[in-house]
């Protein structure tokens, strides 16, 4: 099993090695090829306009689009949740997305860096204790279509309630970075879904 | 972590401030002095944009005590942008910092650019929930300001110059000190640490991680994509563009130039292709040509 991390811009090198421990086989992809060459796919944290920018001008946007269409699994965590949803918004007018996950995710949706912040969240699917996330200028998702099943909501603070996993198929998404914490659960749960696709 | 040891949610810990710099990474923060200017650079794919009143070639041209942007001017490029807003304040001035935060800038630079407001103390950055960046030319300057919170480095190059040479020079001793350290017996990084004039734990952490614990970009005389893609391949984890993008014939396409540069820094092809058709270069400076006194990078303890 090869698993590429879309290594445009973003948190690539906590992606990669957070799925070296949980044993698979890891790679970047920047190019069309090396996309051919995966079975499944991360999206990082990052700045979405800008991945949604080089992955225009890299000829990505497009291979990507089709390969989810054709039911690769993909995983994506923060401006990743960005990236897999159908409608964004607060994002730019030409801003571009793999449009994977029925959903409408609102960019920045937290605040600005001063309210990025640390939380517990639970997370359907995935036993054990809640997660200690971190949200950084994070998105929040505001509408899921039918298909879509709601795996987590922030559980503490202000913002408790919001949506900030969800899955639709093969498709998994979350507003918050478990490749800063070390916990690995998250990645071993995409690595089944890929197992099982 | 159980759910026990998080009850609520809190803001400002070292994690989502150095995490913060992590989701930079590979990417362009361009210096900008006004909205236009931001939306120029976003457009390009910056993955921020660090708002200042006069970019390093002008600050060094016209002289002058150089301080904090007009709030006024960082609320206009607030607004104009999606994407994350930094600012400088001088070094030592943790009042400018504090107007920063209010003012919601995404990220705080303690920068030699501006003239420092203390000659012997830095901001004590742990004090704010804004993050903050620091400057350094060796091992001992980064680690120094980790220590007072930073929460991600850039190793500085001579601001505002053109000439990447200072750039290369501190990006290359940061990483060599790196090298030697975990080539160090541990009871040996003692006297590391004494040599570096920061602390042993910290030290340690560095020698056994074989890199810094926060994110390292580089910063300083950065003019062509081939200049952003050179420290990129020396070790930065991204790039800050000063005067070399503003101060060109063509801004919004070298800026888009230097953003592909950047990803693609392994790659001379792709390089080559975005080196096409740029216009002038910023003119430049020679480092050798500024009198010592002149030379921004030396500012900071």
């Amino acid at each position: 099993m090869n698993i590429g991390v879309l290594a445009l811009q973003g948190d690539v090198r906590e992606h990669l090695s957070a799925l070296a421990e949980s044993d698979v086989l890891a790679r970047p992809v920047r190019r069309p090829e090396e996309l051919d060459q995966v079975d499944a796919l991360v999206i990082p944290g990052g700045e979405s306009t800008t991945m949604s920018n080089l992955a225009i001008t890299f000829g990505l946007l497009e291979p990507i689009r089709k390969r989810i269409a054709g039911g690769m699994p993909v995983y994506g965590s923060c401006a990743g949740m960005i990236m897999l949803a159908t409608t964004v918004l607060d994002g730019r007018p030409d801003q571009e997305s793999f449009a994977g996950i029925d959903m409408t995710v609102r960019r920045n949706a937290f605040g600005r860096q001063v309210d990025s912040f640390e939380a517990g969240v639970a997370i359907d699917d995935i036993p054990g204790d809640d997660f200690h996330a971190v949200f950084i200028r994070a998105p929040w998702v505001e509408q899921v279509g039918p298909e879509v099943s709601v795996l987590g909501r922030v559980t503490s603070g202000p913002a408790a309630g919001r949506i900030v996993a969800v899955r639709q198929g093969n498709l998994l998404a979350t507003a918050f970075h478990p490749e800063l914490t070390g916990d690995l659960r998250v990645h071993r749960y995409f690595v089944e879904i890929v197992r099982q696709s | 972590m159980s759910s026990s040891e998080s009850p609520t949610s809190v803001t400002g810990t070292a994690r989502v401030k150095r995490g913060m710099a992590e989701m930079l990474k590979g990417g362009v923060i361009m210096d900008v002095v006004t909205p236009e200017q931001a939306k120029i650079a976003e457009d390009a794919g910056a993955v921020a944009v660090m708002a200042l009143e006069r970019v390093p070639a002008d600050i060094r041209a016209q002289g002058g005590v150089s301080r904090m942007s007009d709030p006024d001017m960082i609320d206009g490029i607030i607004s104009a942008v999606s994407i994350p807003v930094m600012a400088k304040a001088r070094i030592g001035h943790f009042v400018e910092a504090q107007v920063l935060q209010s003012l919601g800038v995404d990220y705080v630079d303690e920068s030699e650019v501006l003239t420092p407001a203390d000659y012997a103390n830095h901001i004590d950055k742990w004090a704010f929930t804004v993050p903050f960046v620091c400057g350094a030319t060796n091992l001992g300057e980064a680690l120094r300001r980790i220590t007072e919170g930073a929460a991600m480095i850039r190793s500085k190059g001579e601001a505002g110059t053109g000439d990447v040479s200072n750039a290369t020079t501190h990006m290359r001793t940061i990483r060599g000190e790196i090298r030697r350290l975990t080539s160090l017996a541990e009871d040996e990084l003692f006297v590391a640490a004494k040599e570096l004039q920061a602390p042993y734990d910290l030290v340690k952490e560095v020698a056994a991680a074989g890199k810094l614990p926060v994110v390292m970009f580089t910063a300083g005389g950065i003019a062509t994509p081939a200049d952003a893609a050179m420290m990129m391949q020396l070790g930065a984890e991204g790039v800050f563009v000063g005067s070399g993008i503003f101060k060109s014939g063509n801004p919004a396409q070298r800026a888009a130039a230097i953003v592909k540069a950047v990803t693609f820094h392994d790659d001379p092809d792709v390089i080559a292709k975005v080196s096409r058709g740029l216009g002038e270069a910023m003119v430049g400076i020679n480092v050798e040509e500024i009198p010592q006194p002149h030379r921004l990078a030396e500012r900071g303890w």
